[in-house]
């Protein structure tokens, strides 16, 4: 009786399983055609005559980009600093506290920038796509396009995912060059190390390499907060209750989703 | 009520044939028949949940059958490629039921977004375009406000005015006429007499409202549990023997009442997810 029940129980959790991997692949699967579809009216959307407008880009990147300087400046300043604290404090006990310069410069290009920078973008950006497009939908605002012809992913996507791959890395060079300013501005404070002598430093361990490697992830997280949140967007149901759910859960998948590939891109390019 | 007699036999330019449909593992569309021909208004009645709007999506290729076949203006919908489709979309116009009017853009900029799209005419000659749709709806020098500043009935005609745009072959609407006050609603059922007059549209409108159907219908579909029950004239209808059709006719309060479906979910807080679809 009783091995018949965990039988039973452990089918169960094998079916289970079994679902979830395959909802898992379907999705993964519908992420990748979307991310090929848009990509496709990108490159081919101009000699269909339907192009992807660069209005709409504009618009979404200044909303996304532009709109996100105070704050990522803010982030950035903070953690610039609090790398330097804890450097300087750090490296006391090997009584090498100048070499803090080192780890700033490494940590705040090929690390910290572009994921602040990756989580702010998911936090304000990836949230309002997928809003906007839930909204959308429960609005049939997405089905008025469909049967105008006009294909969601050339009129929606495609201008908000170009805006991301564009503003993400220009906002990680901003971020890299705020956090690199303030911790250099803690460090001049407490070690009394000229702001030039700092930069003069900064440059000189740091390759085009160590900006490329930050850059690139920054990339990757613009692709994945803009695929994560049309997903979401996408799968919406049952009004606007539905709107706020996709958009929460669109925030959280996109934020694990960076600090994931993160860390994946971190070991598979230093290794 | 009924059309002149054409001299020739009227094209037909909806054809569903054995229209079958599910979502999921639900089955809402039983085999549904219709046609409807050139410049003819078909009313598409039936209680909530009866597949009304379900079959309305099927036309607007917007769902696609489990089986059977839906043909517009003469071309099999499964059988177009994608650039055909396209070409079809500009020939069909729709007025969704809460108007799905874009929020973002003006009322002005909803009405021109099909010309933006798909022609290239110059913006003076888009908006004088629009303006003449506008004028129709009787909506002429709203187009700067934005839909969120629309009243109800304005929205319903806003996106009538959308719909019409591109001079279609075939409308869509879906409950035209549903959450407005009567004067309006009988202004809506004015409004797609004229067009239909004016320019030999062929529309398709799906209602609950009785009243509305038997003014503007030359014929009447009337779906039950995702069946045809009914296809015929507004006299037919009238004039029925069956007891199953004349309680549908005179339930009228009962067709606001629950979808069954809806007041499950509610109930059991199940929901049923969407597909990650655009
Ligand atoms: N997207 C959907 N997913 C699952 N079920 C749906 C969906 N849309 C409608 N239904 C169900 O299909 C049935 C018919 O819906 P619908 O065609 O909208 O009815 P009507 O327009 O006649 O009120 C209802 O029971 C409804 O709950
Ligand atoms: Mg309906």
């Amino acid at each position: 009786m009783a091995e018949q029940a965990t039988d039973n129980s452990a089918a169960r959790f094998v079916e289970r399983l079994g679902r979830g991997t395959v909802r898992g692949v379907e999705e993964l699967g519908a992420c990748g055609m979307l991310v090929f579809e848009t990509l496709y009216w990108i490159v081919s959307g101009r000699r269909m005559r339907q192009p992807v407008r660069i209005d709409a880009i504009f618009v979404q990147m200044m909303e996304t980009g532009i709109g996100a300087i105070p704050i990522v400046a803010l982030m950035a300043g903070t953690i610039g600093v609090m790398l330097a604290i804890q450097g300087i404090h750090t490296l006391k006990i090997f009584g090498a506290e100048t070499q803090v310069t080192v780890g700033i410069a490494f940590s705040v290009v090929r690390e910290f920038a572009p994921l602040i920078t990756g989580i702010i973008v998911a936090g304000r950006s990836g949230s309002a796509l997928a809003a906007r497009l839930g909204t959308m939908k429960i609005n049939q605002e997405i089905d008025a396009l469909h049967v105008m012809g006009i294909n969601p992913l050339r009129f929606l996507v495609a201008p908000a995912l170009v805006a991301m791959m564009v503003m993400v890395p220009a906002l990680t060079l901003f971020s890299d060059f705020v956090g690199l300013l303030a911790a250099g501005l803690y460090v001049g404070v407490d070690l009394g190390i000229s702001l030039a002598a700092y930069f003069d430093r900064v440059i000189e361990i740091l390759s085009v390499d160590d900006l490329m490697h930050g850059l690139g992830k920054s990339a990757l997280f613009a692709i994945l907060i803009g695929v994560i949140g049309v997903v979401n967007g996408a799968s919406v149901s049952g009004g606007a209750e539905g709107v706020g759910k996709v958009t929460t859960r669109a925030v959280v998948q996109s934020i694990a989703a960076i600090v994931v590939t993160d860390m994946i891109f971190a070991f598979a390019v230093t290794r | 009520m009924t059309q002149a007699a054409a001299p020739r036999p009227p094209e037909r330019v909806i054809e569903v044939e054995d229209l079958v449909s599910f979502y999921g593992p639900r089955q809402i569309l039983r085999g549904v028949s219709v046609e409807v021909v050139e410049g003819e208004i078909m009313v598409i009645m039936g209680g909530s949940g009866s597949g009304k709007s379900t079959l309305l999506r099927h036309l607007m290729a917007l769902e696609w059958p489990t089986s059977g076949t839906v043909r517009l203006l003469g071309r099999d919908l499964a059988a177009l490629s994608a650039r055909e489709m396209f070409e079809l979309r500009k020939k069909i116009g729709v007025a969704f039921q809460g108007g799905a009017l874009f929020s973002s853009m003006t009322v002005g900029e909803n009405i021109m977004l099909p010309l933006h799209e798909h022609t290239e005419l110059d913006p003076t000659t888009m908006r004088i375009m629009a303006r003449l749709k506008l004028e129709v709806v009787d909506l002429a020098g709203f187009e700067d406000l934005m839909p969120s500043e629309l009243s109800g009935g304005m929205i319903k005609r806003a996106a009538m005015a959308r719909a019409i745009i591109m001079d279609p072959k075939i409308l869509f609407c879906d409950e035209p006429s549903a959450g407005l006050d009567p004067v309006v609603a009988s202004a809506i059922d004015d409004l797609i007499l004229r067009l239909r007059d004016a320019v030999g549209m062929s529309v398709v409108v799906v209602t609950h409202e009785l009243e509305s159907a038997f003014k503007i219908a030359d014929r009447i579909t009337v779906l039950d549990k995702g069946e045809t029950l009914f296809i015929g004239t507004v006299e037919e209808l009238r004039n029925h023997p069956s007891e199953r059709i004349q309680n549908l006719l005179n339930r009228r309060a009962e067709d606001e009442a629950v979808d069954a479906d809806a007041y499950m979910r509610r109930l059991t807080g199940v929901e049923v997810s969407g597909a990650a679809r655009l």
